[in-house]
């Protein structure tokens, strides 16, 4: 007769199946206390023999031993292994890389802040870095706002640099016209909410292609109440599939819009200026005159007017430069590190391509 | 030693490579031409019904089980293709004999395929994974492989001097396969009265006798009968381009049938170039369509050829013959078919041809494969192929002109860039290294990057002493108030030779927004004297 015995324990809650063969030998007198229930039929002679207790005991043995080393095997919670920390490569400014260690590759990192505030020039510091550690970049670019120009005197390696422009209907008849003319066309197709369809799902296919370094996803020019409209799940999606990549996930955009998806958050503000800055402004500017000159371009001081030249300095006869802008950066969360009691900001410069 | 392919039933063998699903069936080929359409080739499983050669194509409808096709000349140029393909993927030295036969050179093939019984096992395996069922016979001269090939089924293996012993049964008619009939029918009736009815009989005829009677082609005959003709061969050129072919019965209108047939071609010629150790940088596909002047007008694509800038693809569309060709360059050598058919897929759902498909062409250009051995210490780049079948997704989104790198033009103009191809290749790496050694050693300067509003945004501006003191720009209205500093003019022009002159004065001018100070770039136009803010420092 072929038939099974299922005994459970209410300790591990696990079935143990037993043959008909042993099962003859388990459903003698200590049967019960293994918690066994046996069929109808089954308690024949061997009911008084000893060697079948013997048996059964060693199973009873062999079950116990069993189960030993499966809970050994289990791991508790407060035991669980930390996930690995995420390498942190260079953003390519130090103040940043001091401030926040890197940018964490596997990871969303989500730069923020209103126009003016040094999204870009942090972004263009990231390609640059990354292409010159012989990575291939993608920027895939909402708003078609990415200026080569700043992109090449930043430093970045062009050739390493994919540029995906949103916000254009594809249509073969495109093909034909020229760069200035298909502006035209192309402004009457834009959209934000078109263009950002197009980035995420431009975004998706990069990171199901691997093999990038950075994915940059501009966001900028994006109204906050269009770029909120992605769905926290896409983020999650976006979290999920950079995980396992040795790939720098960065968005940039006006307000932080991934919630906890992304692992590090930077805000970035234009600094304040006021009559104080402004005058100690100036001063910088009068210190760092001589290393301005070269090529004999004259130097004005950050976002300095022509009739505030300091005395001394030979005032420029026919422009100015608009140089140093002052960023302030600001961690807003981290997953690397645990928050500081006091937001950790930095303050960094950043000038214009022909300033030298 | 010599290899001789033979494809029995050759017309047959050609329908079904082109259509594998026939193989089970009972096919007959009838010639199109004449006006009683015969029937010139049956299977084997046709023949069991009755069927044979001389019916006519009426009288083989009768049989409801046989599928008649027509003969197609197209089909049998591609199958005698793939046979020398097959052929030259083991040796170099290979013969065309006939439209279904291919001899090979052995020579020096040892030692790579092993003896001679393995090399014939290995070419009828290549040729059955080419979509062909060959004879194949090895020998060592090569009239008596080729005719051990015609006359032997599967694989045969003659010994070095046991020639005439296995050729002896065969009956006298092999010697005269592509003989005119003619000249064929003369020496047969002769021999046919000398009592000579098998090769064995012909071997043992006196030579002077037989040179006698028959001259120097008797003497010919009785050697291929011995097997001892010897002879060098006539090698064939390799292909230029690996070609596929198919000639729809019922115009396609769908893409998604046409990419089925797409998919098999595909399949076999990637086989093909596998069998070659090769893979393809371009293919070109080439789509007949059924009445092209009427769906002319409907697509408005009439007698145009452009090519994309930066695309890897190539539009080519013929008023004179009613073909549409596309052409699809890849960065690197790959042989993928399912890659190949995404690819093309996504060039044709972006270009449609515009009218039924009546005949379908596919053309791969030959290149050597890609050798490539990723070094411990370079960082990870996509894989060429996920990367291609990547950016031909994304440029079906955004357009095939709107993906790619930028390569900047040799001018102080705005927007002087243009989008290029992107390729990842190692061309430039020791050039990149040298630059990354030197840049490292310079101080680094963060570089204020600008945003380009993409058109430019019209501003009205109020001067004062020539100075803009206050911008308004109507379509942004973020983008307004009094300027809080500024800098500049900076005038550039050039290009003053030509009809696209320029000339402007840049100004850097800060504004108050309601987020705080935002810097933007004002331009006036000195041509049109207009004023536009042309980006915005980030």
């Amino acid at each position: 007769m072929s038939s099974a015995v299922i005994s459970t324990t209410a300790a591990q809650g696990r079935f143990f199946v037993l043959d008909a063969e042993t099962q003859a030998d388990v459903c003698t007198g200590e049967a019960s206390s293994v918690g066994g229930v046996c069929p109808a039929g089954t308690q024949r002679s061997a009911l008084s023999s000893q060697p079948a207790l013997d048996r059964a005991r060693i199973i009873q043995a062999t079950i116990n031993n069993q189960q030993s080393k499966i809970l050994a095997s289990v791991a508790p919670a407060s035991r669980l292994e930390v996930c690995p920390a995420p390498e942190m490569v260079s953003s390519g400014i130090a103040a940043i890389d001091a401030l926040t260690g890197g940018l964490p590759r596997g990871c969303l990192t989500e730069i923020y802040g209103p126009a003016s505030s040094g999204r870009t020039t942090l972004l263009l510091a990231a390609l640059s870095a990354a292409t010159h550690r012989g990575e291939v970049c993608a920027v895939v670019d909402a708003g078609d706002a990415l200026d080569p120009q700043s992109a090449a005197d930043a430093g970045v390696d062009l050739d390493r640099m994919l540029w995906v422009r949103c916000g254009t209907i594809n249509s073969p008849r495109r093909h034909r016209g020229t760069e200035e003319k298909n502006h035209k066309n192309k402004n009457a197709l834009r959209h934000p909410e078109h263009s950002l369809e197009q980035l995420l799902r431009a975004a998706d296919l990069l990171l199901e292609s691997g093999g990038f370094g950075l994915i940059a996803l501009d966001l900028a020019d994006l109204l906050p109440q269009i770029a909120r409209r992605i769905p926290l799940t896409t983020w999650f999606r976006f979290r999920r599939a950079v995980e396992h990549m040795p790939t720098v996930l960065l968005a940039m955009e006006r307000q932080s819009i991934a919630g906890s998806c992304s692992s590090l958050l930077i805000k970035l503000r234009v600094q304040e200026i006021d009559a104080n800055q402004a005058a100690k402004r100036r001063q910088n500017a009068a210190h760092s005159l001589p290393r301005a000159c070269r090529g004999g371009v004259s130097r004005g001081s950050t976002i300095q007017n022509n009739e505030s030249a300091p005395e001394g300095q030979k005032k420029p006869t026919h422009a100015q430069l608009l140089t140093e802008i002052e960023i302030t950066a600001e961690v807003v969360r981290s997953r690397m590190k645990r928050k500081p009691a006091r937001s950790a900001e930095i303050i960094f410069t950043s000038q214009t391509a022909w300033t030298g | 030693m010599f290899a001789a392919i033979f494809i029995p039933n050759f017309s047959v063998a050609a329908v079904f490579r082109a259509e594998p699903e026939l193989r089970m069936k009972a096919v007959a080929i009838f010639e199109v031409k004449p006006p009683p359409e015969k029937i010139t080739a049956v299977s084997g499983s046709a023949e069991c019904l009755g069927i044979t050669p001389t019916m006519t194509k009426a009288q083989a409808e009768l049989c409801s089980e046989v599928t008649l096709r027509p003969r197609s000349a197209l089909q049998e140029s591609v199958a005698h293709a793939v046979l020398l393909d097959c052929a030259q993927s083991f040796s170099p030295c290979v013969e065309d004999a006939a439209a279904d036969t291919a001899i090979l050179d052995l020579a020096g093939m040892e030692s790579l395929f092993g003896a001679g019984p393995e090399i014939a096992r290995a070419i009828h395996g290549r040729a059955g994974e080419l979509g062909l069922d060959a004879n194949v016979a090895v020998a060592t001269n090569p009239d008596a492989a080729v005719i051990a090939a015609r006359r032997f089924a599967g694989v045969t293996v003659i010994p070095s001097g046991k020639e005439a012993e296995q050729l002896g049964p065969l009956p006298v008619e092999v010697l005269f396969a592509g003989w005119q009939e003619e000249a064929a029918d003369d020496l047969l009736s002769t021999l046919e009265r000398w009592g000579i009815r098998n090769l064995r009989g012909l071997a043992a005829l006196p030579e002077v006798a037989l040179s006698e009677r028959l001259g120097q082609q008797g003497l010919r005959l009785q050697q291929l009968a011995r097997g001892a003709a010897s002879r060098t061969l006539v090698p064939v050129e390799e292909p230029a381009v690996f070609e596929e072919a198919v000639e729809l019965e019922y115009p396609v209108v769908l893409l998604e049938p046409l990419a089925f047939l797409l998919n098999r071609m595909l399949e076999q010629i990637c086989a093909r170039l596998a069998s070659r150790s090769l893979a393809t940088q371009e293919l070109r596909l080439t789509l007949e369509l059924e009445d092209f002047q009427s769906h002319n007008q409907q697509s408005e694509i009439n007698n145009q050829k452009f090519q994309s800038a930066i695309g890897n693809c190539k539009s080519t569309i013929s008023s004179r013959s009613n073909q549409f060709c596309r052409t699809l360059r890849l960065p690197l050598p790959m042989l993928d078919a399912k890659l190949f058919l995404k690819l093309l897929q996504l060039d044709l759902n972006a270009h449609p041809p515009g009218a039924p498909i009546v005949k379908i062409h596919l053309a791969a250009e030959p290149a050597r494969l890609r050798l490539a051995q990723g070094g411990l210490f370079v960082p990870p780049t996509p894989e060429p192929e996920k990367l291609e079948l990547t950016l031909a997704r994304i440029a079906s989104l955004v357009g095939q002109e709107r993906v790619g790198s930028v390569e900047m033009l040799d001018t102080h103009r705005a927007e002087g860039f243009r989008m290029k191809r992107f390729v990842v290749g190692a061309a430039h790496e020791t050039i990149r290294k040298k630059d990354f050694a030197r840049d490292s050693k310079k101080e680094r300067v963060t570089t204020a990057a600008l945003r380009i509003f993409r058109p430019p945004l019209g501003a009205v501006v109020t001067l004062e002493n020539g100075t803009p003191t206050r911008v308004i720009c109507p379509k942004k209205k973020e983008v307004q108030g009094t300027v809080l500093w500024k800098a500049g003019p900076w005038r550039s022009s050039g290009d003053w030779w030509e009809r696209e002159a320029w000339s402007r004065d840049e100004w850097d001018v800060a504004l108050q927004s309601a987020e705080g100070v935002a810097l933007y770039r004002l331009v006036h136009d000195l041509l049109n004297g207009v004023w536009f803010v042309e980006g915005t420092y980030d």
